[in-house]
């Protein structure tokens, strides 16, 4: 397996109170995203487990584009990875950050 | 061990058990006149609806008896029977009412102890051997959750892979070290020593909760399994 | 946990669901508290020799709820990690709750969705479904309802078929298999003619819901719907409960009777047939209701008897 780490600055933080938010599931062509509110409100911190070694520029790719359109800041994001495509990836990131938004359940 | 060896260093000439097909039952007495109940397999028994029910009925027969006498099950098994037709006519609650059986026997007064002296597998070691309030073994026995070649087929990986990590991982590799470093397995007896005093010692043996948890952290074979279930237990007790 | 409740009088199909969807619908809305989430990130030690992804709850969701007010323990197994199999942390999890129900005298439910035992944690699994079914036992003979829910993809097979035969009711829906060898084990033991693996219809008329419900092997059918799996829980929890010698030599009986009756049958329209179904034939097309109708006018029931 390899661990993946980004440490990314995040204009705003992400909105709502949520304290957590799980997406996904760890199934061939999917993964799991869990959400957390942590660390500072400008930081995003991912933390990716994926069983594809030598993905790093594409992952870090979708990190960068997840970030640049959303406010994701002031979230810890972790990744179980079960061999997912850049576009579910990234379709999850966003599944997960409107959940944290929502008001609390 | 042969099942008349292991028989004989049990019971020496005080028993009265039969083998019928493969399977086997009969009654022994303890030296202290206590009697013993002995049911159980042979010849690697494929454990099908047919075995089960009949089982169970005399298990059944031995829970509603007010005498207290402990039931001693041999094991020599494969697994479950595969066939269309156990599957049709639901071979799951056969195997599950053998399992309650057991454990109901229990209840009732009856210790229930499991002698694994050949193989065991899958549905088959579940709905018995496992199922049974210790279970012992012999050096000899070898049981397991499923073959090598068919987890190599089910699982899709290669079986050279698979025995290499069997080497490494008890976790998942069959054999009775395996399951002794789990927890399943309470002790594997000294065929060396008359099987008498070591079946009449884990007697003695005061009945316990299910300490196969605990067994398994101890040994090493399954170090999360106990902390997490009481976890489990504390959080839904703290909860109301 | 946390996922997006359906939007209200939309059907959600149950097979379809994940876990968590289907505690969603099934549990009071608000009334879940999880025991050890996925934030605790107790996942599998064992993948990783395999180069296997771990999930953060390990393939199993507990903990505690209502259901139409009353309070339970609830499980469900994701079908779609690993086959929602068996593993160490898993089956721990799901032993501690049933360990919990007896402590606090609380019924349970679990939504089965399971392919078996994990074969990478093969002796782990194999033996928490052991211990599962001890503390099952145990519950139940405290006088508590332990109900299964089977209708997931990964269906309910292995020590996964052999816990809900402890258990006090099953609620099955059309897409739901309860069997302990899967078809294709059977197929690669025992050959296609015993077997045949990719004969969908072969494999619903042999351990599908619908078979099950007229065999006794199941108690209530329901829609695949995550709606009407709750409207069968709330009267799941409602029926008669126990374990004794009673109930167990009235299982013996029907078990016994079962193999008398259909015992050479060698097909499930077969078995329908002698059940006295007017067209076996047609059962796989009808509608829930147009089954329930025939099916309860002629089933085996396990009533007080499982």
């Amino acid at each position: 397996m390899e661990t993946l780490h980004f440490e990314l600055a995040a204009p705003s933080p992400a909105a709502g109170s949520r304290m957590t938010a799980l997406v996904g599931v760890v199934a061939s062509g999917n993964l799991e995203v869990l959400l957390e509110r942590e660390g500072p409100p400008d930081r995003c911190v991912i933390e990716i487990n994926t069983a594809a070694h030598g993905f790093r520029p594409l992952w870090e790719a979708v990190m960068h584009d997840f970030i640049s359109r959303r406010t994701a800041g002031g979230l810890r994001i972790s990744i179980n990875d079960g061999g997912a495509r850049p576009d579910t990836v990234s379709l999850r990131l966003a599944q997960g950050l409107r959940l944290i938004e929502e008001p609390q359940a | 061990m042969t099942l008349d060896e292991i028989l004989t260093s049990l019971f020496g000439e005080a028993h009265a058990v039969a083998l019928d097909g493969d399977s086997l039952s009969g009654r022994a007495t303890l030296p202290d006149g206590g009697v013993v109940h002995v049911l159980g397999f042979a010849h690697r028994a494929e454990l099908g609806v047919d075995q089960a029910i009949e089982l169970a009925g005399h298990v059944l027969d031995i829970a509603r008896a007010d005498d207290g006498a402990p039931i001693l099950f041999l094991i020599d098994s494969s697994s479950q029977r595969m066939s269309r037709r156990d599957e049709l006519m639901g071979l799951n609650e056969y195997l599950a009412h053998l399992a309650k059986a057991l454990l109901f026997a229990q209840q009732t007064g009856h210790r229930t102890v499991g002698l694994l002296y050949g193989g065991s597998a899958a549905g088959a070691f579940i709905a018995t051997a496992l199922a049974c309030d210790v279970l012992v073994a012999l050096p000899e026995a070898h049981p397991e959750v499923m073959d090598l070649p068919s987890m190599a087929r089910v699982t899709k990986l290669p079986l050279e892979v698979l025995q290499q990590k069997a080497q490494t991982t008890p976790v998942f590799a069959p054999g009775l070290e395996n399951l002794v470093l789990a927890g399943a397995i309470a002790e594997v007896w000294d065929p060396a020593r008359p099987l008498l005093d070591q079946f009449v010692a884990v007697l003695a043996q005061p009945i316990t909760d299910d300490p196969r948890g605990a067994l398994g952290k101890a040994r090493g074979g399954r170090t999360r399994a106990l902390d997490i279930a009481e976890t489990v237990v504390a959080l839904a007790t703290a909860h109301g | 946990m946390n996922t997006r409740s359906p939007a209200p009088h939309t059907r959600l199909s149950w097979f379809e669901a994940g876990a968590r969807q289907r505690l969603a619908s099934l549990l009071d809305p608000g009334s879940f508290v999880e025991f050890i989430g996925p934030e605790r990130r107790q996942t599998s030690p064992h993948l990783q020799v395999f180069d296997l992804p771990v999930q953060f709850d390990d393939g199993v969701v507990v903990g505690a709820a209502k259901i139409n007010g009353a309070p339970v323990l609830v499980a469900a197994q994701e079908g779609r990690f690993m086959g929602g199999a068996f593993g160490e942390v898993h089956g721990a999890k799901l032993l501690g709750l049933l360990r919990a129900a007896r402590t606090l005298g609380r019924d349970t439910v679990i939504a089965f969705d399971t392919g078996g035992v994990r074969l990478q944690e093969a002796n782990a699994g194999e033996l928490a479904i052991s211990e599962i079914i001890r503390a099952l036992v145990e519950a139940r003979t405290a006088g508590l309802r332990i109900v299964g829910l089977i209708g997931g993809r990964a269906g309910c097979y292995g020590g996964g078929g052999l816990i809900a035969g402890c258990c006090s009711t099953l609620v099955v829906s059309e897409q739901g298999r309860i069997s302990v060898s899967g078809p294709e084990v059977i197929e690669t033991n025992k050959g296609v003619e015993e077997f045949d693996s990719r004969d969908r219809a072969l494999v619903w008329r042999t351990m599908g819901g619908k078979h099950r419900y007229l065999l006794g092997g199941a108690d209530l059918f329901v829609d695949d719907d995550a709606a009407a799996f709750r409207s069968g829980a709330i009267i799941a929890l409602r029926r008669a409960t126990g374990f004794d010698g009673k109930r167990l030599d009235a299982e013996q009986t029907r078990l016994e009777r079962r193999l008398a009756r259909f015992g050479a049958d060698g097909d499930g329209r077969d078995v329908w047939r002698s059940l006295g179904l007017a067209d076996a034939d047609v059962v796989p097309e009808l509608s829930t209701e147009a089954f329930l109708r025939q099916a309860d006018a002629c089933r085996e029931t396990a009533d007080d008897a499982r």
